[in-house]
Order: C-alpha cells, then sequence, then structure tokens
C-alpha cells in the first residue's frame, strides 16, 4: 500500500487544528473511494463508451450529471486510483507471440539494486520483487519480457544474465502459452 | 490494421485527457476526425488488436490489493479449474505456462483483506493448493508496444 504521502499531509506540522467532523474524515483510508466513484468504476471498467461523449454515456447509468462523471475521472487520475485513460494492446495481435516471464533467484542483499537495474532496461515491461516458495519456487525476481520468436527474449534474458551475474544463482523462463483471461479489475457484487 | 490504426494504437497507450470531448480532442491530436477515430477504435476492440480502451485502475490506491499466484494444475483438470476461475470477478488475469506450476493468474479486490478468502475459496473449489506471490518491491510497470 502506498498511503505514504496521503498520510503526512495530514500530520504536517503546523496544519490548522481539525474539527471533530474532520478528524472522523481522516479515519477514513486515504485511498476510500465513495459510492458514485465505485458506480463509476463498475460502469468503467469494460472500457470507457465509444460515444462522443462518454461522461453522459456513464452518468444515464449510474445518475449523476455527465460533467460530474468527468470530475470524478479526472479526481481518480489525480489521486492515482486511475492511472491513465488508454488503449491496452493485444501483444498476441500485435505479432509478439513470445511472452515470457523470466524468474530469477537473486542474493537478497544485493537484490534492491540489481532489481531496479533490471527493471530500467528498455525491453523488460514489468520487474517485482516476489518472495520465494520454497522447495517448489526459489526465484524472488520477476521480470517480463516480450519478443516475435522465443530466440528474441532469449537473447533478452541473456542480457538480464549478464547484468546480474553472480548474484543470480538460477533462472527460468515461462513463457505463455494461452491468454485465458485478461480484463483487469472486475469489481465484486 | 493500417499505418492510422497503428498510429491510434501506439498514441493511446499513453493515455487521453478526460476533457469534455475526449476523443475529439484524442482524433485532434492524431489529424482524424472524432467519428473516424470511434469507428477504428471499436474495430480494434472487435478484431482483438486492442483488449481495452479506458480507465486503468490501480486497485492499491482505492484500498485494495493485486496478488500474483500461482496453481499446478493436473492437465486432466484444467479445463474445470479455468472454468471455476473464470466465473470469479476478482481474477484478472490468467495465463497457462509452460511450467510444473502451469497456471499463473492475478487477484485484483478492492479491499487489502480480500485476497486471503479469495485465496483459500479457490483451494476449497478446486482441491489444489495455491501459491502465492505478493509484490515485496515494484521496480518497473508499463513498457507502452510498439504496433
Amino acid at each position: 500500500m502506498t498511503m505514504t504521502g496521503s498520510m503526512s499531509a495530514h500530520t504536517a506540522p503546523g496544519a490548522p487544528r481539525r474539527t471533530g467532523k474532520a478528524r472522523a474524515a481522516e479515519r477514513r483510508p486515504p485511498g476510500a473511494i465513495d459510492a458514485l466513484d465505485r458506480a463509476i468504476i463498475r460502469a468503467t471498467q469494460a472500457g470507457l463508451p465509444l460515444s462522443p461523449d462518454p461522461w453522459a454515456t456513464i452518468g444515464a447509468e449510474v445518475g449523476a450529471p455527465g460533467e460530474e462523471v468527468r470530475r470524478r475521472i479526472e479526481a481518480m487520475l489525480a489521486r492515482g486510483i486511475i492511472r491513465r485513460i488508454a488503449a491496452v494492446p493485444n501483444h498476441y495481435a500485435l505479432g509478439l507471440t513470445a511472452n515470457g516471464m523470466s524468474v530469477w533467484d537473486v542474493d537478497d542483499a544485493h537484490i534492491a539494486r540489481l532489481g531496479a537495474a533490471v527493471g530500467a532496461l528498455d525491453f523488460v515491461s514489468h520487474c517485482y520483487e516476489r518472495p520465494r516458495r520454497p522447495p517448489q519456487w526459489r526465484y524472488n525476481l520477476f521480470a517480463m519480457v516480450h519478443g516475435t520468436t522465443r530466440a528474441e527474449v532469449e537473447k533478452k534474458v541473456a542480457r538480464i544474465a549478464a547484468l546480474l551475474g553472480p548474484h543470480a544463482r538460477a533462472h527460468d523462463i515461462l513463457y505463455s502459452t494461452r491468454i485465458i483471461k485478461k480484463t483487469g479489475l472486475r469489481l465484486g457484487p | 490494421m493500417d499505418a492510422t490504426d497503428r498510429r491510434i494504437v501506439n498514441a493511446l497507450q499513453d493515455g487521453v485527457a478526460p476533457t469534455e470531448r475526449p476523443y475529439r480532442d484524442a482524433a485532434r491530436r492524431l489529424g482524424l476526425t472524432e467519428e473516424d477515430l470511434l469507428a477504428r477504435l471499436e474495430r480494434l476492440l472487435e478484431e482483438g488488436v486492442l483488449t481495452r480502451f479506458g480507465p486503468m485502475f490501480d486497485v492499491e490506491k482505492m484500498g485494495g490489493a493485486f496478488c500474483l499466484c500461482a496453481m499446478s494444475v493436473p492437465e486432466a483438470d484444467m479445463a474445470r479449474v479455468v472454468a471455476a476461475l473464470d466465473a470469479r470477478p476478482e481474477v484478472a488475469h490468467n495465463y497457462e505456462r509452460d511450467h510444473a506450476l502451469n497456471l499463473w493468474f492475478v487477484l485484483a479486490t478492492d479491499r487489502e483483506d480480500a485476497i486471503r478468502p479469495a485465496i483459500e475459496s479457490i483451494e476449497a473449489e478446486t482441491g489444489l493448493a495455491v501459491l502465492d506471490f505478493p509484490k515485496r518491491r515494484e521496480f518497473f510497470v508499463g513498457l507502452r508496444v510498439q504496433a
């Protein structure tokens, strides 16, 4: 959870004294969304309506004026709840048929520095440190690498191996053989 | 896909601004009419070139959580397990991969404490163990691909 920003704003020195009501509001998690935000998320999680005024279309569904919907979306963008309003391409349809999750057993003492270095490589699309799950899983660094062929992915993975050097004790590449689902967030009922 | 489609796919991965007429403004930047952009987006989605066009949510910023999970599913069980995961709204992504852990999926819930019950419920329904891989650190997310 990355709430540090909003938390520190609440405890800033010299902040004006707050009323009881304001303090109660602070107890709400900083990332909290209200019923209208939630309704807007539900109405757009499959996508933004493809109409000249999508806000009005959403507004009709959630029972709010289009301009209010637009302002809510703007606010959620500012708060990071929406990363961006964008197109998500299907890698396969663009010819990127080799999609490898490269996984690495990296010395814990060096993972912060090395993970950042791997994440900075221009061909790595996602890069995370995750826990090991022995005995089934020894890897703690995950880096996604895409290519038009597996040979291309392997060439890129070799560059990661060179960068990690002896700090990577083992690695593997898990290719996706089937995309079963790629819907993104769906709020439950 | 023609050259204009490629320009649309490339440009719109970076996002559009929530202006009063977002498609008209995005189209203007691409030298297209609003009508043309909307028609092309509809076709790109229909053809599966785009899996989605719309807001990309960060559930963590709304108090929720993501969690990568993996299972080792016997081939004979695969269809049943896939159907069980497909039916769950909290399964955001699901990929089959060539490894002993052959099913990798992402749970997305709007409450942080909903991940653990979701995992337990999947284990109970499928009779298979789920390994969870919550992220400890995020080094990079979000390469744009060239169409």
